[in-house]
């Protein structure tokens, strides 16, 4: 009876938002008393646009949304916890979408297929397919609404490099180079010097994520469906070999050009090292092009080169497990003789609705995310710096107009979107994990492991091994063949 | 009257004075029990609310719990979650590292156990007469309780001395020690006992096997994390959890006894100012450990914190002690003992305002001088309180969370995260059969230590200062 009822109560509405494709922007208020209660990080960023358009989201459909925030590390578990004790305390969330497999999977998020689908408004088309496909879909239906597009990206001090003579790095051995070369340079004319590169790594933050942009252009050569994780046959965990080993070597060499306290810095202390002129080179998302332009915070306007992530070339041969050179077999895709492997991390953030609440309260929060995503709101988000989204539709790449607008110069703009556009468009991009309790891989294991490693509680070999014990025994635990087929299903393995 | 109804009247009466004797009993019952009575309640309720969950922790550290539609699911996975902290994947971060340590820390490694074996079994004898009998004795028991506090943390931990080192190999990375080593143990530990009954039988002595039994665990518990602390604690080991709770918990409690004597023995001088000081002494005791934390972490920010301008100036912007494993360490040990130094303050200041004043005062008409006066008059007096203080530390000591977590998140790596630390990652990690066991793990050590300290320690302390 009750499923009945909301079934019910469902298609009036779902008739209703057909009928008036303009719903949220309704002259009466739709949503008048409507209270959303919705959980996301603890940003500032991330948080903030969401924080500062509910007023107007309330003005012009009477739904409140309340905004709670937690830190990162405790996101998976607030949400797992509140939905499966059936507490729900949370109406909306806005979370990172490989996490979608487990919550989808036992019904606690909304399938948002039909409320898309009746949703000219949001132009699900303008969303890049990459990340209508694989922030927002699982199995065929969509379950989250993508506000924030995400690739790890390198960024560099134009002038800097210029002056000393210097190309942006295009392999890890190049980053290393220019690192050193650089290290000591005074960049921002204090008179002190300065540091070569700058990458956030703390723990219990967002650092784990790092290693992978460095790991993939020496595992996976061969394409998306190739994966940098498991090996797509027996779901070994490809890290205990020369290719991840090495990664780990050059992610432990950039400490010696970083701060000294890079070790407990996390990605907001980083980004505002580097855009007050402090770090010839960093590792990060997409936000800091934007904040290199916001002149409140930033001395290098102007000054910021971005590159996709730099390669290899030498990649590993998955048969013999060693390292060999790069040619046309090991790397069909390569470039000039460097084999790429931007890697996609995270995806984005991504906003979906408990399944649990009431309609009208389900509705209401899909209007939120709707109206946070569509391109009057998400257009202007993406160029601005302090709210951590990254451009993600379309028109955002195309249309250069509001990036102009909020201080771009049009170089740097090109500069900046053609970085992503070569990224997204690499057809040896490398998806970040979706397997069931991924969090658990990247965030609990790899997380602890890297922070050890960096320490120099163990060398790379050891620390190698550690993540493969650990990676191995989660896959134990929940079932080898059940992991290997989610994995292979994720990125599209033949 | 016939007979029947004779015999039926004296039932009755039977019955009624049973009746009678039985309603006495009950009043007399009733009389005595209301204490029981009202109390039996309120003990069910107690046992319920403090015995029931450490049942049910117990066993959901021999589980895995997994969220599920509509609540959890519990799986018994038996001794699962405790191999895999003591010989899993958690066995790095729990125990640590281990690597043979030198021939200098391996002989005083040796000296030590020795020393304990003396200092906790041998005196448990003492009693003994001196015949070459029981000098023998004394010689087996000294020799096979080493033997065993050796054998016990070496197969555990699967690091033997030189000349035994096939039988490392023999036994593997992670597998269990051989059946060789644990046949020694089961029968050398046997033979030890029925040794210890005949031997004291012979010479009509108390026989007290659990007394026995408890001293050479002792040492064999003691030997185990002494040997644990050496081979993690050496240049190519790394100290797990556990040997960091350790260090948290023995430098700190040195560190807060004796600040806090010295200043209780500034503050009972007839100095200017102490009462202000005796306020002030006490304030950073009334503050929030996790606030202390975030406040240490500030000052010890040599980036952006207040002393930044001092270091830069010094030369040292390139570098971070609080970045260094024992940097971070030290940093905790110094929020710690700023914290909780005013606790051994406030309560020895207690004790050495109630040392008695006329035996000072002989002593000093007597000539004593300073030192004198305080090691023989006003230790002694205040030794019962400042063991007592000590083994309140200790208890609070080992559940040390706030400040790791606060000032440096156990980093870097987890060169500084304390046990409790790590229970908490791993239950914010969902993993909480792992959590339980862990805490389990941490609840035998710290209690271990508390009953060794009271038992062993504290009384033999008493016994020679007064």
């Amino acid at each position: 009876m009750k499923l009945m009822k909301s079934m019910l109560v469902f298609i009036i509405v779902a008739v209703i938002a057909a009928s008036n494709a303009h719903f949220t922007a309704a002259q009466d208020k739709p949503f008048e008393g409507v209270t959303v209660e919705l959980l996301t990080f603890t940003g500032p960023q991330v948080a903030e646009p969401l924080q500062r358009r509910a007023p107007d989201f309330a003005e012009l459909t009477g739904a409140k949304v309340n905004i709670t925030t937690v830190p990162n590390s405790d996101l998976y578990q607030t949400m797992l916890t509140d939905l499966a004790t059936g507490t729900n305390s949370y109406d909306a969330f806005l979370f990172a979408p490989q996490w979608i497999v487990d919550f989808a999977v036992p019904g606690y998020i909304e399938d948002l297929t039909p409320y898309v689908e009746n949703d000219s408004a949001l132009e699900w088309d303008d969303i890049a397919p990459f990340f209508r496909d694989f922030s927002a879909t699982f199995e065929g239906k969509v379950y989250s609404i993508p506000l924030d597009g995400d690739f790890h990206m390198v960024y560099y001090r134009s002038d800097v490099l210029a002056a000393a003579g210097l190309e942006p790095p295009r392999t890890w051995d190049d980053y290393l180079a220019v690192a050193a070369a650089l290290n000591g340079t005074d960049m921002n004319g204090d008179g002190e010097g300065d540091y070569g590169s700058c990458i956030s790594k703390a723990r219990s933050q967002q650092s784990y994520w790092w290693i992978i942009s460095i790991a993939a252009p020496y595992i996976q050569s061969k394409g998306t469906s190739q994966g940098a994780f498991f090996n797509t046959d027996n779901m070994e965990p490809l890290v205990n070999n020369p290719g991840f080993i090495r990664a780990l070597e050059v992610y432990k060499e950039t400490n010696k050009y970083g701060p000294p306290n890079e070790l407990t810095a996390n990605v907001g202390d980083t980004r505002s090292l580097f855009i007050t002129g402090r770090c010839a080179l960093t590792l990060d998302w997409g936000d800091i092009g934007s904040l290199a332009v916001d002149p409140e915070q930033s001395v290098v306007q102007d000054k910021v080169g971005s590159i996709v992530t730099p390669g290899s070339t030498e990649v590993l041969d998955w048969e013999t497990g060693e390292l060999v050179a790069c040619d046309e077999t090991t790397c069909p895709y390569a470039i000039d003789g460097v084999n790429y492997a931007p890697f996609a991390s995270f995806g984005g953030w991504a906003g979906s609705v408990n399944a649990a609440s009431d309609q009208k309260v389900k509705d209401a929060a899909y209007a939120f995310f709707s109206y946070m995503s569509q391109p009057a709101q998400a257009n202007e988000d993406v160029t601005i710096g302090r709210t951590g989204y990254n451009p993600y539709r379309i028109s955002q790449f195309e249309n250069l107009d509001r990036w102009l607008e909020n201080g771009f110069s049009e170089a740097a703009a090109i500069d900046y979107l053609g970085a992503i556009e070569a990224s997204l468009n690499n057809p040896n991009m490398v998806l970040d994990l979706r397997i069931p309790q991924n969090q658990r891989y990247e965030q609990v294991s790899l997380d602890l492991v890297l922070s050890q490693f960096l320490a120099g509680e163990f060398n790379a070999e050891e620390a190698a091994q550690e993540i493969y014990d650990r990676w191995d025994e989660i896959t134990e635990e929940l079932g080898r063949d059940d992991q290997l087929n989610a994995y292979r299903a994720t990125i599209g393995a033949e | 009257m016939n007979a029947e109804q004779a015999s039926n009247t004296l039932d009755a009466r039977a019955l009624q004075t049973t009746y009678r004797r039985l309603r006495s009993r009950l009043s007399q019952w009733v009389d005595r029990s209301p204490r029981i009575m009202f109390l039996l309640p309120a003990i069910l309720i107690v046992l319920f609310l403090s015995v029931f969950p450490l049942i049910a922790s117990i066993y959901l550290s021999f589980s895995r719990i997994r969220l599920v539609r509509g609540g959890y699911e519990i799986t018994f996975v038996r001794y699962l979650n405790y191999r895999k902290l003591l010989k899993g994947t958690e066995e790095r971060h729990f125990l640590g590292k281990y690597a043979e340590p030198s021939d200098f820390w391996k002989a005083v490694f040796v000296l030590l156990v020795i020393f304990a074996a003396y200092f906790v079994v041998y005196r448990f004898l003492k009693h003994l007469r001196h015949n070459r009998f029981n000098l023998i004795f004394i010689g087996i028991t000294l020799l096979f309780s080493i033997g065993l506090a050796w054998l016990i943390p070496t197969t555990l931990t699967g690091q033997l001395l030189p000349g035994t080192l096939e039988i490392r190999e023999l036994m593997g990375k992670y597998g269990n020690p051989p059946s060789l080593w644990r046949t020694t143990i089961f029968w050398s530990s046997i033979g030890l006992a029925a040794y210890y009954v005949i031997v004291q039988w012979i010479n009509h002595a108390p026989i007290n096997i659990f007394g026995f039994a408890f001293r050479v665990a002792t040492v064999g518990f003691a030997a185990t994390l002494l040997w644990l602390a050496l081979i993690t604690l050496n240049d190519d080991g790394l100290p797990g959890t556990l040997i960091v709770t350790f260090i948290f918990v023995f430098i700190g409690i040195f560190f807060q006894y004796t600040i806090g004597l010295g200043l209780a023995l500034l503050v009972t001088q007839n100095l200017p100012g102490r009462r202000f000081f005796r306020v002030i002494f006490l304030l950073p005791m009334m503050i929030t450990p996790i606030g202390i934390g975030f406040l240490f972490r500030m000052l010890t920010d040599t980036l952006n914190g207040p002393f930044s301008s001092i270091w830069r100036a010094a030369g040292w912007a390139d570098f971070s002690w609080v970045n260094t494993p024992f940097g971070a360490r030290a940093a905790i040990i110094i929020g710690d003992t700023w914290q909780w130094t005013p606790f051994a303050f406030i309560i020895l200041l207690a004790a050495l305002e109630g040392t008695s004043q006329d035996t000072i005062e002989a002593a000093l008409v007597d000539g004593a001088n300073r030192l004198q006066l305080f090691r023989y008059i006003i230790l002694p007096q205040i030794i019962p309180v400042s063991t007592t203080v000590v083994l309140i530390r200790l208890i609070e000591g080992f559940k040390i969370i706030d400040m790791p977590q606060a000032l440096t998140y156990g980093a870097p790596g987890t060169a500084s995260e304390s046990v409790t630390l790590q229970i908490y990652n791993s239950w914010r990690a969902l993993d909480l059969g792992g959590s339980a066991a862990l805490a389990y793990l941490l609840l035998v050590v710290s209690t271990f230590v508390a009953v060794v300290y009271v038992t062993i320690i504290r009384r033999s302390l008493l016994e020679r200062f007064q």
